[in-house]
């Protein structure tokens, strides 16, 4: 029986760690960065305390293009989380970004940011298809979106 | 060195009935199980002094000691990652019996999964893996997170639902052998397979594991107290734990390279303590929560080379008689989910030559924990 107090559940957003947070705070500016130990230079993703190659614990956060491909995808079905299940099935996909192919960050693939997981037609994804990072906010914290890029 | 290898063996096993729903709980069942593991063994409870379990084992050695009536107990160890930890169990208390720490160890596990609720619907307990990466985004379940592995699989190496579908087929057809199995009588079509819905598209209803309460347990003792047991040894050979370089949980998306996960480290380990090679196995119980971990595991316990994995589900290869019959109980596919421990338990059977699906002779077998989680493995020998 529908319960007219009955307020949708919002999706799930980050549970936010210390190592995590910078990426979270880069996104609210509309900043996709990834964390690059300072001594060494490499990249690493998830983000941790100390870099995996030289050991140093010292780190900072570098502004990515943007672009990438990609790399996996999926479509979940119910039964799910309420607020997923309202827009099942949805793409989850995974992006290896451009200029650091190693780096892959999973996301969803959309008609524009605000749009619904479920906006764009399953056929229309495909392992390899370029992309471009948006930013949207869902309850208060905003999170990386994926759009085609324009051929 | 000092080696493991044949140094101790299995020389119980245990189960409860399995079902959708049982009314006994948990640690019911798990004392239930220990209890038959050691009447098979012909060993009296208070004997025992080990005890070792893997994490989301809701019942610890504190209460199952004291309600079985063991003895003091020397040594007891949990594992962590939940369905990789089921043969590094046995590993730690073949370690522990082996140095003298213990003399009698009970490895089990216990779960009400079928009735209780599905963990990843608690969004406050995260699972141990970088959720703030995964979840916001809709990857919410472990099916989820491995359909992302086996679409690329398909990508990279022509791997098809077909031969996904030959790794439940052959669960199933072993299923319908077993009278303890939830599948039991229950066959599987290639049609029901094509037709039935998404979980995870391109996982569909059967590439899922069962959702089982039931519990197990086996008992190990050193091999020369085994001689003197009421069954036949089933000796430990060799075992190992893998947690690859830089891997990352079941969302091992961030690697170099996301296919190669935890079984091949743990295959290097395997291997090289064993007097066989994979070729020389006659009969495998490879961890199947979900069907691509069978063409995963293939290639990492080197029974193919990397992206054969599904190619060599073709021509009844995992059935009876196959190249390689696997789950031959049903696995976790069609046996029970019990985090794969029925598949340490079958893979006693085989060796004792007790199986609903007997492979003929079979003296050697290779039990495998989840892949995609750090795991483990054991080589089992007649």
């Amino acid at each position: 029986m529908a319960d007219a107090t009955a307020k949708t559940e919002p999706l799930l957003t980050p549970t936010q760690d210390d190592d995590g947070a910078p990426f979270w705070e880069y996104a609210t500016r509309g900043e996709l960065r990834i964390q690059a130990c300072t001594a060494c230079g490499e990249l690493r993703f998830p983000p941790r305390p100390c870099c995996p190659h030289c050991q140093s614990f010292d780190s900072d956060w570098r502004r990515m293009s943007g672009r990438g491909r990609i790399w996996s995808y999926v479509f979940p079905h119910p039964p799910l989380l309420p607020a997923y299940a309202e827009q099942a099935p949805y793409n989850a996909i995974i992006v290896e970004l451009a200029e650091a192919p190693r780096i892959r960050l999973v996301g969803n693939l959309v008609a524009a940011p605000d749009a619904p997981l479920n906006s764009i037609p399953p056929e229309r994804l495909r392992i390899g298809a370029k992309v471009q990072v948006v930013f949207a906010e869902v309850a208060g914290t905003v999170v990386p979106r994926w759009v085609l890029e324009r051929s | 060195m000092a080696s493991l290898k044949d140094a101790t063996a299995i020389v119980g096993i245990g189960q409860t009935q399995f079902a959708r729903q049982l009314v006994a709980s948990e640690k019911e069942l798990a004392c239930r199980a220990i209890v038959a593991a050691l009447d098979d063994a012909g060993i009296a409870p208070s004997e025992v002094d080990a005890f070792a379990s893997y994490t989301m084992e809701e019942t610890d050695e504190v209460e199952v000691a004291k309600a079985v009536g063991a003895g003091d107990v020397t040594f007891f160890s949990k594992v962590g990652y939940g369905g990789g930890g089921s043969c590094a169990t046995v590993g730690h208390l073949a370690s522990a019996i082996a140095t003298g720490q213990a003399s009698v160890g009970i490895a089990w596990r216990s779960r009400k999964r079928g009735s209780g609720p599905r963990p990843w619907k608690n969004t406050t307990v995260q699972l141990p893996t970088p959720a703030q990466w995964t979840r916001p985004f809709g990857l919410l379940r472990p099916a989820d997170e491995i359909a992302m592995l086996a679409r690329r699989h398909m990508h990279e190496y022509g791997t098809t639902r077909d031969h996904l579908f030959n790794v439940a087929l052959a669960c199933r057809n072993r299923a319908n052998q077993n009278p303890a199995a939830m599948m039991y009588e229950r066959p599987l079509t290639r049609d029901m397979y094509m037709t039935s819905r998404w979980i995870s598209e391109p996982l569909c209803l059967f590439d899922n594991c069962l959702e089982t309460d039931g519990a197990l347990a086996c008992v190990i003792v050193s091999a020369e107290r085994a001689r003197d047991c009421r069954r036949k040894p089933v000796y430990v050979h060799s075992v190992a734990q893998g947690l690859p370089a830089q891997h990352h949980g079941m969302v091992n998306y961030w690697t170099d390279d996301p296919l190669s996960g935890p079984a091949w480290t743990a295959a290097r380990h395997l291997w090289k303590q064993a007097d066989f090679g994979p070729q020389d196995v006659d009969v495998a119980q490879i961890y199947d929560a979900f069907t691509p971990l069978i063409p995963l595991s293939l290639e990492g316990y080197g029974f193919c080379d990397r992206g054969e994995g599904g190619a060599f589900t073709e021509g009844g290869a995992l059935e009876s008689g196959g190249r390689l019959p696997i789950n031959t109980g049903g696995g976790g596919l069609s046996e029970a989910y019990v985090h794969g421990f029925n598949l340490i338990n079958e893979g006693v059977k085989q060796l004792r030559g007790t199986s609903t699906a007997q492979v003929p002779d079979a003296e050697t077998c290779l039990v495998t924990a989840g892949e995609g989680v750090p795991t483990s493995a054991l080589l089992l020998r007649a």
